[in-house]
């Protein structure tokens, strides 16, 4: 084993040297390094090579080459993107950049509570801070983005009702239905509640029929997946109480400014994606989920993930922080473990939490109401033109809504190769996750689009629609 | 220059809590106005949310303006201690090596930040040609047939894994496999996955030697195992070299075979996944592959499996039909989603930058050096009064060793928290292990192959240095950290509801505190 | 906030039989033999070496003790000013230790630390069944029972933790009763006689990083659990002592014995604190699976605190047909030596040697050595 071919010692390996290479060989008192794997049978050994490519060690090379594979990438800096559905583009303060670049934040991970307080106080402020926004007492250190506080949040209520059934709303997010049916089965078993056609809004005569003390909660998205907002919050969660049952919400934390959040509705479980509060879209990589309860035991102990508390130290008005853990003493019938924990996505829910300082309460309002603006302007000017509705639904929407372009006579697929070539990145095609709409876009407009920006999006397909053909 | 005891102190700056910073009035920041004609055009865009979806109150976020949000956070991140700036071998089985900094700014550039995981397959062709690249180099690796980058960490790809395992017994219409088994030094997020799936979960534990055995193995596998979940070297950085035995018995009775290879760092082109007989296997790109660990992450599980196990995988894949890279939903039998869009783009990017700028060669002198240093400790921490290294009596490690104070804890009272509290005090970290602690007063380092000899030098003077105030001054060591950020932390309030606090306004209302 | 109150009771005379060769100091004609021999009381000794570990709580805690040698002596020469209640004579008994124990109980003492032995031991149950929180100090010879800390000065350390309220969790422990006559032949003998709390031994300041965690007795009921859902109709269970046995019968609301062995069919109870000659009896011809549970610190599952498990009785269940059942508590308190057999019977202890599958909670099992 040498260094690089070049004779050169990698940057990243300093003991690579071959004097201190020598040296450690002699304190330990072996002649080589083979010597140490001696517990890794022959049969078992890798004899040749790994056939990777020629490695560039300079990192001027490295740089040179990585950017220009990335050179291939056109970006939502360019081009206009009305792209939602899950990840959003909302405008980043230089500070959440800055916070979470800083190396001590970057490169910490499972240090004591002493030695790594500020990323404890850090993320301690976070769930605090989360907590205000939708207005509940307990909020957890975040895990890997909705699909996963989704999917933990229905097996939660599913541990606290000991129901083995859930209903999920027909229109949530369809990655998300996807990883809670994968994370349900086969213990659990999924029931789809339809909407009503006309305004999207659940269809409760549907979820009466198929509430019952079975059930363990109902799930449902506000906004939905696809924009509208679901008023009937509160008859919903009144459903489910009725029948011993949760109420489970899935939502998405910039509305929450504007929109009441889920707990002044019913909602018993809260959980939803913190991507839009401060993390680029980093092509689907700045997602986090969050998972919100009352304080209270039954659902903290609950929580597979970590809740940090705060605490006093030795020294008076010192603050301290550490993990919250109640102690289960009694087991009850069937009962289920409690999921597993690792590395999710803290350095996210940091970031969220800088975001939300700095935008504060007012911040927060006047994001949901630019958001609710924009996206109005761009659904009545889409409108506007032939042979398009904006939006599909007639219900108020927040942020996102469907566009129907049936009566265009063209598929999306069309519609956003041409918009492509006027620098726009179009809505995403719905006819396949949603084939009872037919040729349907689902559109995000944020406080981050102009009124050139909509403008521009509607002279395209004005053009689109009238000028050719 | 020889190693001496920093005289080390702490940032510590008694931040308040965020809330206490708010003043009324104050902004952070201001977003961007709506133009006057969208307004006449829409109004005030609220009144369209019926009566009772207004929030009316607002919450109670603080209102601190830009220049201390800053300050605040800056502070606290002063009292963290990133890997950057120490020399962090006591995080065991968390391979703190570096995370270089090149590939942080490529990670930063627009090309990255500014990609919406929908655009158009033609707008993301690099996106994709580096996923599709770090797939083939993984499999070369790891000897499995197919990547995804899906899982956000470690304990998600475990999860996937115990879901195709269940996926295909289900296929098969064998669904009275309820077993899994795995092994006491592997993570606990193992047992836990499997039971997520319903499964029973059967834990093997070692024998004198650390090892699991073979024997031990046999009595848990029948025709109703669906799967093994194993680590391998384990967290006690033992190899075992019966591994190839152990999944062909688990395959001999139906069962397949997941292998956690969070401790890949000192086996990188040494021994393979595949001819140890696995079938599916991942890596954490946060550990092995230099991706920064964030606190916690953002992070990536980046799983593998064998030809026959591929149509399982979470869709979509990210395959190359010779001109063009693309996204692959057409996998019949996928488990579906495991986590939104294909992966952690930016972790994605730094495993793939590190690869590249390595090679096989230089990451096999990445994984020998890892060992090396990893010996080295081993034979220093021998010889500290008061330290063990349980199991494999005279015989090396791989890539860390789970270490035991139970001597020094016999003699002086101290235990391994109490030195994890006084390393703090030079700007060490010092991990015990996950629980339950079958090494009693456990301690586990890894040096991974970052960390230069002088360095390493450095945390073993700091370690025989508590150890000395341990045996002539024990109260010293137990009451500290005194260099720290805060002082003894008392954790009676974190089991009591009456008493714990997991947010601010909780700890308002529970301390009747006006806010 | 209320002042902790500490009790201390030393049997002066534990130990001194040891120093000379003698196992055990319980009768008056040893004990005279012990002293003729030269034997010193050594019970001050290690009790002094427990109580030095509390002197920074001193002016925190009120110590309640007994007088002279039994803890009044040792506690004033730490610095400590105990209140100190009951009388004694020169030579102290069983009785004196069980008088001042319930002395303590009266006085509601926090934490009752005491140095002894196996006997003291038993002495503290009896008068007192498990109504108070205790820790040994060991002093005694024989020290089975796994109510004592492993030295002095951990009893001392564990102590003050819990005083301080940094312990806070308490979990069971066993009081074995060694027969006395045979143990000075060199014939161990041994049963379960009871269980006592004490403080648990590992830190408090477990950060767990998955949720909540378990107490013992969550553990035991959802041993209970598994145990109960796959109970066959076609065999007769044999259940042998212990607590976490015992929860198994709680949860199938049966009588049963909590030191003894007891029988159930079809989830009834047929049999309870049966002899073996009784056992032998009722298994006759039967289908029978033998759920045991290790008794004792040292991790054995047959031959401490269950010889009514005899080598018959074991024959005729069959090595396939035993269950051992243990909390991880258990097993991690082994700290890696494996799970011991000594029924008496080499041979059979040979055949039982191997791994097992240990029900360690619902759904949940490990694969552990037994030799």
């Amino acid at each position: 084993m040498s260094p690089q071919k070049n004779g050169k010692v990698h940057p990243y390996i300093p003991n690579s040297v071959p004097e201190i290479k020598a040296k450690m060989l002699e304190e330990i008192g072996i002649n080589s390094i083979d010597e140490l794997y001696a517990d890794i049978p022959e049969n078992l050994r890798f004899k040749r090579e790994l056939d990777l490519p020629e490695p560039l060690p300079s990192e001027y090379a490295l740089k040179r080459h990585v950017e220009k594979i990335l050179s291939k990438n056109r970006t939502c800096k360019d081009n206009t993107n009305f792209l939602g559905g899950g990840c959003w583009q909302h405008y980043v303060p230089a500070i959440c950049d800055e916070i979470n670049q800083r190396s001590e934040f970057l490169t910490a991970y499972a240090g004591e509570p002493y030695e790594d307080h500020g990323r404890f106080q850090a993320l301690f402020e976070y769930q605090s801070l989360m907590a205000e926004l939708v207005d509940m007492d307990v909020v957890n250190v975040p895990t890997y983005d909705w699909c996963q506080a989704a999917s933990t949040s229905v097996r939660m209520a599913v541990r606290i009702t000991k129901r083995n059934t859930i209903l999920i709303s027909d229109t949530v997010s369809p990655e998300r239905l996807s990883a809670i049916k994968n994370y349900c089965r086969p213990v659990v078993t999924v029931q789809m509640v339809n909407h009503c056609p006309k305004t999207g809004m659940m269809d409760l005569d549907d979820l009466k029929s198929k509430m019952s003390s079975d059930v363990a909660c109902i799930y449902f998205e506000n906004p939905s997946y696809l924009g509208f907002i679901e008023s009937q919050g509160q008859i919903i969660s009144g459903i489910a109480h009725e029948k011993g049952a949760l109420s489970v919400v899935g939502v998405d934390p910039t509305s929450l400014g504007v929109v009441v959040p889920p707990s002044n509705y019913g909602a018993d479980i809260v959980c939803g994606d913190i991507q839009g509060l401060g993390m680029h879209v980093n092509y689907g990589g700045g997602l986090a989920g969050f998972i919100a309860t009352r304080d209270e035991k039954e659902f903290v102990m609950e929580y597979p993930s970590r809740l940090f508390g705060i605490t006093r130290t030795t020294v008076e008005g010192e603050y301290g922080f550490g993990d919250v853990a109640y102690e289960r003493t009694s087991f009850a019938h069937r009962e289920e473990g409690k999921e597993f924990v690792g590395t999710a996505a803290a350095l996210w829910g940091i970031t969220a939490g800088v975001y939300l300082a700095l935008m504060g309460p007012e911040g927060m309002q006047e994001l949901g109401k630019t958001i609710m603006q924009k996206s109005q302007y761009a659904m009545k000017k889409l409108s506007e033109i032939e042979g398009i509705k904006a939006p599909l639904f007639e219900s108020p929407h927040f942020k996102e809504f469907v566009v129907d372009f049936n009566d265009t006579g063209k598929t999306i697929k069309d519609i956003n190769t041409y918009l492509l070539d006027n620098n726009i990145f179009g809505g995403k095609d719905l006819s396949i996750e949603f084939p009872e709409l037919g040729n349907c876009a689902l559109y995000c407009v944020t406080e981050i689009h102009t009124k050139e920006d909509i403008d521009h999006l509607v002279q395209a397909l004005t053009c689109l629609t009238q000028g050719e053909e | 220059m020889k190693p001496k005891i920093r005289n080390f102190h702490q940032a510590k700056w008694d931040e308040p809590i965020i809330f206490e910073l708010s003043a009324k009035g104050e902004r952070g920041i201001l977003i961007p106005e709506v133009e006057k004609e969208i307004e006449e055009v829409v109004g005030d865009g609220v009144s369209v949310i019926p009566e009772n979806m207004i929030r009316k109150k607002l919450p109670a976020l603080p209102e601190i303006a830009q220049m201390k949000v800053l300050k605040h956070y800056l502070r606290l991140s002063q009292q963290c201690l990133g890997a950057d700036l120490n020399v962090d071998l006591g995080q065991g089985t968390c391979t703190m090596k570096y995370s270089p900094k090149i590939n942080e700014v490529l990670s930063r550039s627009c090309e990255v930040c500014e990609l919406h995981p929908l655009q158009e397959e033609s707008t993301v062709q690099g996106a994709l040609q580096i996923m599709y690249s770090l797939g083939e180099f993984l499999k070369e690796i790891s000897g499995m047939n197919q990547f995804t980058f899906q899982p956000g960490g470690g304990s998600s790809a475990i999860f996937a894994m115990v879901s195709i395992i269940h996926a295909y017994h289900d296929f098969k219409g064998e669904s009275e496999r309820d077993e899994i088994v795995t092994t006491i030094f592997s993570h606990p997020s193992d047992a836990a996955a499997a039971a997520v799936k319903g499964y029973k979960v059967i834990t093997l534990y070692p024998d004198e030697n650390g090892l699991v055995e073979v024997e031990a193995l046999k009595k848990a596998v029948s025709n109703r195992t669906a799967g093994l979940l194993i680590t391998n070297p384990e967290d006690t950085g033992i190899f075992n070299p019966s591994i190839a035995e152990f999944t062909e018995i688990v395959h001999d009775h139906g069962g397949l075979c997941g292998y956690d290879q969070a401790n890949a760092n000192g086996i990188l082109g040494v021994t393979r996944s595949k001819e140890a007989g696995f079938d599916l296997c991942f890596f954490n790109l946060h550990k092995t592959f230099s991706a920064p660990h964030g606190c916690g992450g953002p992070a990536v599980g980046a799983l593998g499996v064998t030809e026959e196990l591929v149509n399982y995988l979470p869709v979509p894949l990210v395959d190359f039909d010779g001109k063009k890279y693309y996204l692959n939903y057409n996998l019949p039998k996928t488990i579906g989603k495991v986590r939104g869009f294909y992966g952690v783009f930016p972790a994605i990017l730094k495993a793939y930058a590190w690869i590249m700028s390595l090679g096989g060669e230089g990451l096999k002198e990445a994984a020998t050096i890892a060992v090396l240093n990893n010996n080295y400790i081993l034979k220093k921490v021998k010889e500290i009064k008061g330290a063990t290294a349980p199991y494999a009596k005279g015989r090396h490690r791989i890539e860390q060793v789970r270490y035991s104070w139970e001597q020094l804890t016999k003699e002086t009272g101290v235990t391994t928290e109490d030195v994890t509290c006084r390393m703090a005090d030079f700007g060490f970290h010092l991990w015990s292990s996950h629980h339950p602690w079958i090494v009693p007063q456990p301690f586990t380092i890894e040096p991974t192959e970052s960390y230069s000899k002088d360095e390493i030098d450095e945390y073993i003077t700091g370690l025989k240095k508590v150890v000395e105030e341990a045996y002539e001054n024990p109260e010293k060591v137990k009451n500290a950290p005194y260099n720290s950020v805060i002082h003894k932390i008392d954790h009676s309030t974190l089991d009591d509801p009456e008493k714990w606090a997991i947010t601010w306004r909780s700890y308002l209302k529970k301390y009747k505190i006006k806010g | 906030m209320k002042v902790k109150k500490l009790g201390l009771i030393i049997n002066p005379i534990a130990g001194m039989g040891g120093r000379v060769g003698l196992k055990g100091t319980d009768g008056l004609d040893i004990l005279e033999k012990a002293v003729r021999l030269g034997a010193k009381p050594w019970s001050q000794k290690r009790a002094k070496e427990a109580i030095d570990r509390l002197v920074p709580l001193k002016g925190k805690i009120d110590v309640v003790t007994y007088p002279h040698e039994m803890g009044e002596d040792v506690v004033i020469n730490c610095g400590f000013s105990p209140r100190v209640v009951g009388t004694i004579s020169v030579l102290t008994t069983a009785s004196d230790t069980k008088r001042a124990v319930q002395d303590m109980l009266d006085l509601d003492v926090d934490l009752l630390l005491f140095a002894g032995g196996d006997g003291t031991a038993k002495d503290i149950y009896t008068a007192v069944k498990d109504s108070l929180v205790v820790l040994g100090i060991p002093a005694g010879v024989k020290i089975h029972s796994a109510v004592y800390a492993c030295n002095p000065v951990r009893a001392g350390e564990l102590a003050a933790l819990y005083l301080e309220g940094k312990v806070k969790k308490v979990v069971e422990a066993e009081v074995m009763d060694i027969d006395e006559e045979n143990y000075r032949k060199g014939v161990l003998s041994s049963k379960l006689y009871g269980y006592l709390r004490i403080p648990f031994e590992e830190r408090y300041t477990q950060r767990l990083k998955a949720g909540s965690p378990i107490t013992e007795r969550y553990n035991q009921e959802a041993i209970a659990a598994e145990i109960i859902e796959n109970m066959s109709d076609a065999f007769v269970y044999i259940i042998g002592p212990g607590s976490t046995t015992g929860v198994i019968m709680e949860k199938l609301n049966l009588d049963y014995s909590l030191l003894g062995v007891d029988l159930v069919y079809r989830k009834r109870l047929i049999g309870k604190d049966l002899s073996e000659s009784e056992l032998l009896e009722r298994i006759k011809g039967e289908k029978t699976t033998l759920i045991v549970t290790p008794i004792g610190g040292q991790g054995y599952v047959f031959g401490r605190g269950n010889q009514q498990l005899s080598p018959d009785v074991i024959n005729h269940v069959g090595k396939d047909n035993i269950t051992i059942i243990a909390t991880k508590h258990k097993i991690h308190s082994l700290h890696g030596r494996p799970l011991l057999v000594d029924t008496g019977d080499r041979a059979l202890d040979q055949h039982l040697r191997g791994y097992y599958r240990v029900i360690t909670g619902y759904r949940e099992s490990i694969v552990y050595k037994v030799v």
